[in-house]
């Protein structure tokens, strides 16, 4: 379980980035954190993840987020960054995705079987010994998205994880989110891909929640996303 | 941006001339290291005039070079910003030693030149050295031999986040030059007076990768201790490496192999 309560957030002192924001999210719930360019939906997750610190209380399966916790928490929880490029540190994509496992000592035998089959799920298999700085934009978000998966966390934080991606793999990443059981929150401009993963909708505006509610409600609110600099899914606006 | 991109290249050709495979590139890292560290401190040892006793040591990295099959020509071209710096260094023995020591076709050499030469030999031989090491030898298992060594965890950690970051600092200086070139056609260069925003956004850009970075690893459980893949064994083949190299470096060291070849030739003629 995710909790934010009345939580505060700037960047520069006067100028609040998440402004008294509060909500909880249950477990295994799969949630879409939408909202305009700067809306804050970034800052959340540095928040949830304890990479910056505000004001107020965020509770992750009952841990508050304290210095002392901050490793417990950050096991619970893995983050598929906005930049891939921010993301892999390794010289190959195998070196990088078996760097969670061992630092959570797992065994190096475990650890390589976990590397493989989440490379086999994404038929990312060809990448196995690619050189991180040679990747492609999209091959680079695809191998980000294994690392994380072969960390095998409670929680999975997305950050547009399919900007970059071509429609074959952004319907593998779809498919791969709707499979997942644990809790996962992610943020994207891709209304259609929220649509298609996603039960629950929190949309933020100026560091506020806006709307919280079932995603084929918020999702279907012409006036609500236009007001937010948001358009209808595609494939909703269609069938109109 | 072509320079930028080729220094990132090369950058990167390390990493892959490391990842190739031969006879050198199969032996343990410690074996490697120990090595190289060795042969360092061996040529650094030859007197400041024992030219000709010194070229012969040259041997062991045109062997390796055989072995490896890494061009040597690469490590010329690669080490041409340092070798320069490496020649610098002696270059004032010849004004302040000026006794004549030995004469060749009547002209007269004073010790200065034989020990500038030494001097740069020695530089050169070094830098083939460890040029070797690190183009056969992944970085990683260098730092994991290093550590392996008993070399302080907090230091080789720096050694290995400090060569990433330079990675990471040259392709983020190909990013913007590629952005200041496309917007500044047919310049040369990057113009003067956008040095110093260009310099400070380079080293801002790159501080945030970095951090960015590091608090990826962070949150992947990372925690002041490195999990380096397992390095190839030590065995016998290391071992006799890693001896006969020694020997060798020793024996050279003691004998001056050269100068017994000059006579052999001189007694015949
Ligand atoms: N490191 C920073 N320093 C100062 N301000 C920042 C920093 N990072 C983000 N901001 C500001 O905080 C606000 C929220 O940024 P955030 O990255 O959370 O937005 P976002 O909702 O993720 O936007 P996007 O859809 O563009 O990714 C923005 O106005 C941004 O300018
Ligand atoms: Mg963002």
């Amino acid at each position: 379980m995710i909790e934010f309560q009345n939580v505060s957030f700037s960047y520069e002192h006067p100028h609040k980035v998440i402004r008294d924001l509060s909500f909880s999210i249950k477990d295994g719930e799969c949630v879409g954190l939408i909202g305009a360019n700067g809306a804050g939906k970034s800052t959340v997750m540095k928040l949830l993840l304890g990479l910056v610190r505000g004001e107020g209380k965020i509770l992750v399966d009952g841990l508050e987020m304290r210095k002392e916790n901050l490793a417990l928490i950050r096991r619970k929880l893995g983050f598929v960054l906005q930049n891939s490029d921010n993301q892999m540190f390794m010289p190959t994509v195998y070196e990088d995705m078996i760097f969670a496992p061992l630092n959570y000592m797992v065994g190096r035998e475990e650890a390589e079987k976990r590397v493989d089959a989440v490379l086999g799920r994404l038929g990312l298999g060809h990448l196995k010994h690619r050189h991180n700085h040679k990747l492609s934009g999209g091959e680079k978000r695809m191998a980000a998205i294994a690392t994380i998966l072969a960390m095998e966390p409670e929680a999975i934080l997305m950050d547009e994880p399919t900007s970059a991606l071509d429609p074959y793999n952004r319907r593998i990443v779809i498919n791969i989110i709707r499979e997942l059981a644990e809790t996962r929150i992610i943020t994207s401009h891709d209304l259609d891909m929220i649509l298609d993963t996603c039960t629950r909708v929190i949309l933020l505006s100026d560091g506020r929640v806006a709307a919280d509610g079932p995603a084929s409600e918020i999702l279907r609110d012409k006036e609500l996303l236009e007001k937010n600099h948001m358009e209808l899914p595609l494939s909703l606006s269609r069938r109109e | 941006m072509d320079k930028t991109r080729n220094a990132l290249n090369e950058f990167g050709m390390m990493d892959e001339f490391a990842a190739g495979d031969s006879p050198i590139h199969r032996l343990n890292a410690t074996a490697k290291l120990l090595c190289t560290v060795s042969y360092i401190l061996v040529v650094m040892s030859f007197g400041k005039y024992s030219l000709s006793a010194l070229s012969v040591m040259i041997l062991w990295p045109v062997l390796l070079f055989q072995l490896s099959g890494i061009p040597m020509g690469a490590c010329f071209y690669k080490l041409r910003m340092i070798l320069p710096l490496v020649m610098a260094v002696g270059l004032f023995n010849p004004f302040f030693d000026r006794g004549i020591m030995l004469t060749l076709w009547g002209i007269g050499i004073s010790g200065g030149v034989v020990s500038m030469l030494t001097l740069m030999l020695k530089g050169i031989l070094c830098l083939m050295a460890s040029f070797l090491l690190a183009a056969t030898t992944p970085f990683d298992s260098i730092c994991a031999s290093l550590s392996k060594l008993h070399v302080p965890g907090t230091l080789v950690t720096l050694f290995l986040l400090t060569y990433r970051y330079i990675g990471v600092l040259g392709r983020e200086l190909a990013i913007m030059s590629d952005a200041y070139h496309l917007r500044a056609p047919g310049q040369k260069g990057i113009h003067v007076s956008a040095w110093g925003s260009f310099l400070g956004q380079l080293l801002l850009r790159s501080m945030d990768r970095a951090q960015e970075l590091y608090s990826s690893m962070l949150l992947r459980g990372y925690h002041k201790h490195f999990h380096y893949a397992p390095t190839r064994p030590f065995r016998w083949k290391d071992f006799f490496f890693l001896f006969s190299g020694i020997s060798f470096f020793l024996l050279f060291r003691m004998v001056d192999v050269a100068s017994i070849l000059g006579s052999l030739f001189v007694s015949v003629r």
